[in-house]
């Protein structure tokens, strides 16, 4: 923004720029005449810089607390509104919060995802459909040296909204910050010298180009007081990438464990310490002292390394896994268990924080709570209740209020709110789940489809023959035959053997397809997950019915379903069905192939090439 | 006050192809220049870990190789105040390391692993950098990092050179010398020890310890020139300020010095390595005329590191009653030299 109008203060501006930036090399004298032409890399550069910092800043937002109870800061990644904040910044919030943009306008914003564990939370924010937005950058490329800068409003220091930009270098990247108990790990973050203060809490980390890398979140305070010291730490973007798909859903995300504890031996080795008989690990194979190589694609040499991995990925995610013993290689995908129990998780979403990462800066002044905004309206910028600058309380617990003062819910955020047990907010849930079910009933609408469903092809050379009813199941092979009967729990009845259960899997394909997640039973939307051997994220959709659960996966684009993975205990081994090959059939598309994989075994490669569907029953 | 223009010219050049290269303009492989500054340095940075891991004191600190075979440059600290040192290289080997001296004046001190062909600082190589520099501070700080993990990268200005003496009681340590003042937050938990270097990865100074300013409770970041400690780290590798004997122990006086003989009664050596601080003076005792009072921290006898009431009661062994006896001493923030004759009219006690 430097404009040479003359020479003069021209010069005079680059100084000021110039010394604030630290560029000075030698002695700091300001030598007008020295100075560089208006072409010099230096000026370029620092014209890029704020070309760069002016553009990301009108996707920042400084996020309050409706009743003024607290606030921090945010960064809008969609032009509908979504965007990214720590738990603990909109904890105090509750439900509803208010956003303060670049321009100067407070929207209105909900709850949709929260994730305690790593801190993070999505939230969406009403009014526009062009909200200027950050693009996502991919923070494994992020290297110590690289330089970055956080932008948000520390200490709610802007009246205008305009955040406040602080400049730095990469310190350090895959860096462990132990949790508050269990929530609040920091695993494989971004460390900055760039100063991030209170009210920064959930702000943007930016690279160089602008893209966003991390979200702040915590310092390393220790004796000094609750202010900036040079070290601070950005959940990166790609472990947020990996949550995201759940944070859209509307849930409270867990984190996973592998149901094993690893430590290091002598020679610095990473070794497990012990080991869960009930988890996917020992399932897989991994036994006590094994020694662990590498972890979702990453070589393993500390137990750091070890749980950074672990703390980017969603509960019930499959990572690659290899381990060492007695001098043999074993590559393995695990299936990762939850951090906590369901009802667990729950009750510590709910609490106090243990111990903040970052303090929550208060405005000074509490609006009283006749004072509070009426429904639905919007104050101008001008008539926000001026914060002042709190200074972080000596003590470093900020006074946190569990249950924020009574303030309405505006309408616009009533619309987009669903209460509902085990979730942030339901309304996202419903809203994908309904998103991902008409994808896929655009392609195959089985609608018309409601009697026997009969498909058959070769199976190793054989013929086979499958018989769906709503009753019951047929599996047909020229050497024999496996009948099942839908009973009460499915559970008991896992035929055929060996197959996991293979054909109640199939029966529950069947009756998603024709009843819709509405009559299944309880269906909601579970999130994104990878797909062995397959590029890219899935939709995933969850059913509960007689007992067992599955999972249905859904290919985002073309909206097919990928693979079905049925569980009938949480700690056996599911029975998983991948479907591809897909093909155009009377209006309907499907799978050519069906393969079938229990544990580290393949039941069978179907390949399916006559599929009759009769009408009614 | 002007630059020669070539001077300026250039500066402002590497400024403007750091900066180029940071911006992912033209990323070289091996990353932007500072990227590979810091890959350069990293591998002679160590992670040192030792005594405390309570309250208020970090059981770790920061060091850098100084050698090929292991020598590592730290602070002088508590964390070093005990047998079992633990250092670990950016390669995530682990050692354990031998005190081979300290240099309480200075706070410094230098370490030996066992090990060979490692990267390393040539102190001869060190350079003086004036206020204006724009350096990189390299340190475990907050030990944030274990094993193979990078230590922290911070980078700052030199703000000025100022002797620490200039604030006289503000700073509790004994340096009086000169330091760089840094503009960075550097001077934390653990970064003790780190390296500054420049932007071309040239080792400056070594981070100092936590320093408080008791007037104003703010924190000073700064880091001491090499070229302050260079002489004394020289002193510590020949083998002076050296906490134990060598090898071959020198032979003892017929008749050695004795504490009673100076008048110095130490406070009661209860623990494995209890501080030798001075409990009592005896009235007209040569350390009474010396000018020892209680409470002072014995640190040095002669050129001898000393640790515990112990390691001073053995250290005298080799000091004939007849031969003066030098003793460093710390008295609050004050490193005294004082040097004690032993009165020979008085039979000695047995003790």
């Amino acid at each position: 923004m430097i404009r040479p109008h003359s020479a003069i203060s021209f010069g005079k501006a680059l100084a000021v720029a110039i010394l604030g930036l630290g560029l000075w090399t030698g002695p700091a004298s300001a030598n007008q005449d020295a100075l560089p032409a208006d072409d010099s890399p230096v000026l370029r550069a620092e014209a890029r810089r704020v070309a760069v910092m002016d553009r990301v800043k009108d996707s920042v937002v400084a996020i309050f607390a409706a009743n003024g109870s607290g606030g921090g800061s945010g960064v809008v990644i969609s032009s509908d509104g979504y965007a990214l904040t720590n738990f603990h910044v909109v904890k105090p919030c509750g439900n509803a919060m208010k956003c303060g943009m670049a321009d100067g306008q407070l929207y209105d914003a909900v709850i949709v995802g929260l994730d305690p564990t790593g801190d993070v939370a999505l939230i969406k924010l009403f009014g526009r459909d062009d909200f200027p937005h950050a693009q996502l950058g991919d923070s494994d490329l992020v290297r110590s040296g690289d330089w970055c800068f956080a932008m948000g409003n520390p200490f709610l220091l802007a009246s205008d909204f305009r955040p406040t930009v602080t400049y730095g270098i990469v310190s350090g990247v895959h860096r462990y910050q132990y949790p508050a108990g269990t929530l609040l790990e920091y695993c494989d973050c971004i460390q900055t010298d760039a100063s991030i203060n209170p009210g920064n809490s959930g702000g943007p980390l930016f690279d160089a180009d602008g893209r966003l890398i991390g979200i702040n979140g915590r310092g390393s305070f220790e004796k000094r007081g609750r202010v900036n010291v040079g070290v601070a730490y950005a959940v990166s973007i790609n472990q947020i990438k990996n949550f995201l798909g759940h944070l859209h859903g509307g849930r409270i995300v867990d984190h996973a464990t592998l149901g094993a504890q690893v430590g290091t031996d002598e020679d610095g080795r990473v070794l497990v310490d012990s080991i869960l008989e009930q988890s996917d690990a020992y399932r897989r194979g991994l036994r006590y002292d094994d020694e662990i190589v590498s972890f979702g694609g990453r070589p393993i040499s500390t137990p750091n390394g070890f749980k950074n991995v672990l703390g980017i990925y969603p509960k019930g995610w499959r990572v690659p896994l290899s381990f060492r013993r007695d001098a043999e290689r074993y590559d393995v995908l695990v299936r990762l268990r939850g951090l906590h129990g369901t009802e667990e998780l729950l009750e510590k979403t709910a609490g106090r924080p243990q111990n903040l990462p970052m303090p929550i800066p208060k405005p000074a002044e509490e609006p009283k709570e006749d004072e509070n905004p009426k429904d639905g309206e919007k104050p101008e910028p001008g008539e926000k209740p001026a914060p002042k600058a709190p200074l972080p309380s000596p003590d470093g617990r900020p006074p946190m209020r569990m249950m924020p003062a009574k303030v309405p819910m505006p309408q616009i955020v009533k619309d987009h709110f669903q209460q509902k047990r085990g979730f942030a907010n339901y309304y996202f849930n419903k809203l994908h789940r309904d998103r991902v079910w008409q994808a896929w009933r655009a392609r195959t609408d089985f609608s018309s489809g409601r009697g026997t469903w009969t498909f058959g092809g070769q199976l190793d050379g054989e013929s086979f023959r499958f018989e769906l009813t709503d009753a019951d199941g047929l599996f047909e092979l020229a050497s024999g035959e496996v009948r099942w009967t839908a009973g009460d729990d499915f559970t008991r009845s896992l035929a055929p053997p060996h197959s996991g259960g293979l054909l109640p899997a199939l029966y529950l394909w069947r009756r998603l397809a024709i009843e819709g997640p509405d009559k299944f039973g309880d269906v909601n939307y579970l999130g994104t997950v990878p797909l062995p051997g397959r590029k890219g994220l899935a939709d995933a959709l969850v059913g509960l019915y007689k007992g067992v659960e599955c999972r249905f996966l859904f290919d985002p684009a073309e909206g097919h379903l990928l693979a079905l993975e049925m569980f009938s205990a949480e700690d056996a081994d599911p029975c998983e069905i991948y479907l591809t090959d897909y093909q155009e059939a009377g209006g309907r598309y499907l799978p050519r192939q069906m393969e079938v994989r229990v544990g580290d075994t393949v039941y069978g490669v179907f390949q399916c090439d006559e599929f009759t569907f009769e009408e009614t029953p | 006050m002007t630059h020669p223009p070539g001077q300026l010219a250039i500066s402002l050049l590497l400024a403007a192809a750091l900066l180029a290269g940071a911006a992912g303009a033209a990323d070289a492989p091996g990353g932007s220049p500072l990227a590979q500054t810091i890959a350069r340095v990293q591998p002679k940075i160590v992670k040192i870990y030792g005594a405390g891991g309570f309250r208020g004191m970090e059981g770790y600190q920061s060091g850098m190789l100084i050698s090929p075979d292991g020598h590592v440059l730290t602070v002088y600290s508590y964390v070093l105040d005990t047998d079992y040192i633990r250092a670990t290289l950016a390669d995530g080997r682990r050692f354990d390391a031998k005190l081979l001296g300290a240099d309480p004046r200075l706070e410094v001190a230098v370490l030996k692993i066992d090990a060979a062909d490692l990267p390393y600082f040539d102190l001869d190589g060190a350079v003086a950098i004036d206020s204006g520099t724009r350096v990189l501070a390299l340190s475990n700080v907050f030990g944030v990092a274990t094993g193979n993990e990078p230590a922290s990268v911070q980078h700052g200005v030199v703000s000025i050179t100022a002797p620490l003496s200039a604030r006289r009681g503000v700073f509790e340590t004994p340096y009086r010398g000169p330091v760089y003042v840094l503009d960075a937050m550097t001077n934390n938990p653990g970064a003790a020890g780190g390296a500054l270097v420049t932007r071309q990865g040239q080792l400056a100074a070594m981070l100092g310890k936590e320093l408080r300013n008791s007037l104003n409770n703010t924190w000073l970041n700064y880091a001491v020139p090499i070229e302050e400690l260079r002489e004394s780290v020289e002193a510590i590798r020949t083998g002076k300020f050296d906490p134990e004997r060598s090898d071959q122990p020198e032979a003892k006086p017929e008749r050695s010095l004795q504490l009673t003989m100076l008048g110095i009664v130490l406070v009661p050596d209860v623990l494995e390595r209890t501080p030798p601080y001075v409990d009592q003076i005896r009235p007209g005792s040569p350390a009474a005329e010396a000018g020892i009072r209680p409470d002072d921290l014995v640190l040095l006898l002669g050129d001898r590191l000393i640790q515990s009431c112990q390691a001073l009661d053995e250290e005298l062994q080799y000091i004939d009653y007849e031969d003066p006896a030098k003793l460093t001493v710390l008295r609050g923030q004050d490193l005294l030299e004082l040097t004690l004759q032993a009165k020979i009219e008085e039979e000695p006690q047995s003790p």
